[in-house]
């Protein structure tokens, strides 16, 4: 069994509710912090631990920490990105309904850290449930008086407060987030400025991801290096996987970064196989929005080395012959798919979730959708799939923000390492169109 | 003060002006000889704040950063919305992959508009024709049915052409920025976004006729004027009056002795010069309510300027010589 940090008490009975929280050791490290630490002692720890933004980038956790500007009497803000919508990505969710508390407390011992007086937790329209059992958590929490004015006796006071989203995907991004949560459409803005420099209400803001947030308290009780420790290279700590697909236990695991990919998804541990026995034919490594590969290259790395769950090894490669660990969201396809009908599906969903400010995407992730839809009904011509290639060329990297690449790269992917598939569908639909079924 | 280099010029500008500012003020040096390399806008608008971004039409490539930090830019960047460092060397018309991009970003602009030039009151004077012209390709590759609106009249004096709009949002920081209530927004999202009044309210007030100069394409158009006449078989004459609400210098587009529509003076970069209000563009449509200051100069690239409208300069200028030496003779 891996070292277990954020879902190691999951499964003790209560764990909801603050009184067992803290009999698990819970908020012990909102005591550490207000009473032995200095604010920038803490960001130094998470600096040290190589913590990684868990929301898709992976931009290291403590540099965006230390990016934020302190301009004096000026409020900051600290605010969590609970708009888990890449397809593929559950994971935040399955901490938030069961440890509400580790993402509070995460938030109370990182705002000290950042110096915010106030964090908000925005999340998914679609989590309505989710909010509810945040918001009894923050209760519950202030009550304690670990939330509010003076909290455990510092001089230190914090206000937590739950925003939920109308469902839209584009919020995910931070600045599309930030926006919304002014009461705006939630456009992406245009940066710079970043939001460390102008964020919410034009105050420097840090925006994280729920499990970036809720591993800082390991963080701050154990140290910095006691973290890096933990995991391969720069890949440090545990991640959350979002496993689904054809695989025999589709869930939420926590693994040591550095698990190789064969042994997350066949032992009985993890994933347990593929369904029914099928052979593996494809993996979706973190969240729609990465680079599709298939079962040889998803397995082992170009060079023939074994691929690990890690930043590093995934992206081994580059996007010729490798991906993303993204959000961790892992959809493992078996031998009965049609990669053609799955990337129909992930177009349909990106032409559906594209803002419309920049035209680019506006306009290229509809055309994708068509073209896509064409295909899949049997109607796709010869020059098809190098007009796909092309439009996908053209949006990629020439967006405001991420949304663009993300409708591309699933895209190129498909068609970089399943050609033929495509080709076989154009010319023969009839074999393909009534016998593969859409994921 | 930095310097910034584009496609070879180099320039010292003042902080925080922008690659696309650098490019124009190259291009506007006097004695500056070379091609243009201001990168083409369409969503750009000096006299609007927080405008461009969206349409990538002037995307450029940075392949030097600065003089600290030398590494290129990753991405081609926005260049209305990317200020210059010292030392920076961009990349426009000399970089393939630039244009390239931009012969993408055009496409994208195009497949799901129209195309209805022939009809459309904006023909002539278009930006997207000029953007399509001079940086897209000569085909379509789109076979699928375009998206259409249904037109929508805002106010007495504008029709909303949705189905033409390339979403530049110049009109919407317009009506925020010039007025005092915000009357319009974007309503939907993706490809079936659509600039909206909500539930069609006019726009009533004294400046929401410079909606349709902000606007690029045909998607804002003057009732008043709406199929009288092609714009080329006008002409452009510099105007004014005195009005209490704007500055009351306009150019006015004639034909014969009729007034067929009143607009601001556009720049070389089509944008207005100054805001015209209400009355003097659609009320003032009366020869005797302007005083004539002369031909309007237009841009030689403009399909306006190849029409017989030269030639009458040309005329005029040898009447006023022709005047001149007969007053000469006299003396």
């Amino acid at each position: 069994m891996g070292k277990k940090i954020l879902l190691e008490h999951i499964n003790v009975p209560g764990i909801k509710g603050l009184e067992v929280y803290r009999q698990n050791g819970g908020y012990a490290s909102v005591e550490k912090a207000l009473k032995t630490m200095a604010p920038d002692a803490v960001v130094e720890e998470v600096k040290k631990s190589g913590l990684r933004g868990r929301g898709g980038a992976g931009f290291p956790t403590g540099m965006k920490w230390s990016f934020l500007a302190k301009p004096e009497g000026v409020e900051r803000y600290l605010v969590v990105n609970a708009d888990e919508s890449e397809p593929g990505t559950f994971k935040d969710r399955y901490l938030m309904e069961r440890i509400p508390h580790i993402l509070i407390e995460g938030m109370i011992t990182s705002s000290f850290a950042l110096g915010a007086k106030t964090s908000y937790i925005y999340i998914r329209g679609e989590y309505f449930y989710v909010s509810r059992i945040l918001e009894a958590a923050i209760e519950e929490a202030y009550a304690a008086g670990l939330l509010g004015k003076n909290i455990l006796g510092s001089n230190f006071s914090h206000d937590i407060f739950v925003q939920v989203g109308a469902g839209a995907y584009i919020c995910g991004e931070e600045t599309a987030l930030l926006e919304s949560l002014e009461g705006k459409r939630g456009n992406p803005r245009i940066k710079p400025p970043f939001p460390a420099i102008a964020g919410l209400y034009s105050c420097p803001t840090v925006v994280n991801n729920v499990e970036t947030i809720a591993s800082v308290p390991y963080i701050v009780m154990n140290g910095g290096d006691e973290y890096a420790k933990i995991g391969i290279g720069r890949s440090t700590g545990t991640k959350l996987i979002s496993a689904s697909g054809h695989i025999n236990k589709p869930g939420v695991y926590e693994i040591e970064m550095g698990v190789p990919v064969e042994e997350f998804i066949y032992s009985e541990e993890y994933c347990g196989g593929i369904l029914n026995g099928k052979k593996l034919k494809a993996v979706v490594a973190g969240g729609s929005s990465v680079p599709i590969l298939p079962a040889d290259l998803i397995l082992k790395t170009e060079k023939g080395e074994p691929r690990l769950m890690s930043y590093e090894s995934l992206s081994d490669g580059g996007f010729a012959t490798g991906t993303m660990l993204g959000s961790g969201g892992f959809m493992v396809y078996d031998e009965s798919t049609s990669i053609v009908k799955n990337l129909y599906t992930f177009a349909r969903f990106y032409h559906h979730e594209s803002c419309g400010q920049c035209s680019p995407c506006r306009e290229g992730t509809g055309w994708m959708e068509k073209i896509l839809h064409r295909i899949v009904e049997g109607h796709g011509k010869a020059g098809d799939v190098d007009m796909l290639w092309d439009i996908q060329r053209k949006i990629e990297g020439n967006t405001i923000c991420p949304l663009g690449d993300a409708a591309a790269w699933p895209v190129a992917s498909a068609i970089r390492h399943f050609r033929k598939e495509f080709e076989e569908y154009i010319n023969h639909p009839e074999r393909i169109r009534d016998k593969m079924p859409v994921v | 003060m930095p310097k910034v280099t584009i496609d070879g010029h180099s320039i010292v500008v003042p902080d925080g002006t922008t690659i696309l500012q650098a490019a124009r003020m190259i291009v506007d040096a006097p004695g500056y000889i070379g091609e243009n390399i201001a990168p083409p806008t369409m969503c750009y608008h000096s006299k609007l704040k927080t405008s461009g971004g969206y349409c990538r039409s002037c995307i450029v490539k940075v392949s030097k950063g600065s003089e600290k930090d030398p590494r290129p830019m990753p991405k081609l960047v926005a260049s209305c919305r990317t200020t210059v460092m010292d030392g920076m060397e961009v990349m426009n018309t000399t970089s393939p992959e630039v244009l390239e991009a931009r012969r993408g970003v055009v496409e994208f602009l195009l497949i799901n508009h129209p195309l209805d030039c022939p009809v459309c009151d904006q023909a002539g004077e278009c930006h997207l024709q000029d953007l399509g012209y001079e940086n897209g390709g000569s085909k379509t590759r789109y076979d699928f049915k375009r998206r259409t609106f249904a037109k929508i009249d805002i106010g007495p004096f504008i029709k909303l052409h949705m189905t033409r709009c390339i979403m530049c949002f110049r009109c919407v920081k317009a009506a925020d920025q010039l007025t005092n209530n915000r009357y319009q927004g974007m309503l939907f999202r993706g490809d079936a976004s659509e600039i909206s009044t909500y539930i069609e309210k006019a726009i009533d007030n004294d400046f929401s006729g410079n909606l349709i100069d902000v606007c690029p394409v045909g998607a804002l158009t003057d009732r008043t004027f709406r199929f009288k006449s092609r714009v080329w078989f006008t002409k452009p004459m510099d105007a004014h009056r005195s009005c209490t609400k704007c500055s009351g210098k306009v150019a006015l587009w004639e034909k014969g002795n009729e007034i067929l529509r009143v607009t601001a003076r556009k720049d070389k970069w089509g944008e207005p010069e100054s805001w015209i209000c209400n009355e003097c563009r659609f009320e003032k449509k009366n020869i005797n309510d302007w005083v004539i200051e002369g031909p309007r100069h237009i841009d030689p690239h403009s399909v306006i300027s190849l029409n017989h409208y030269e030639n009458v300069v040309a005329t005029m200028k040898l009447d006023v010589a022709k005047q001149q030496k007969q007053l000469a003779d006299k003396k």
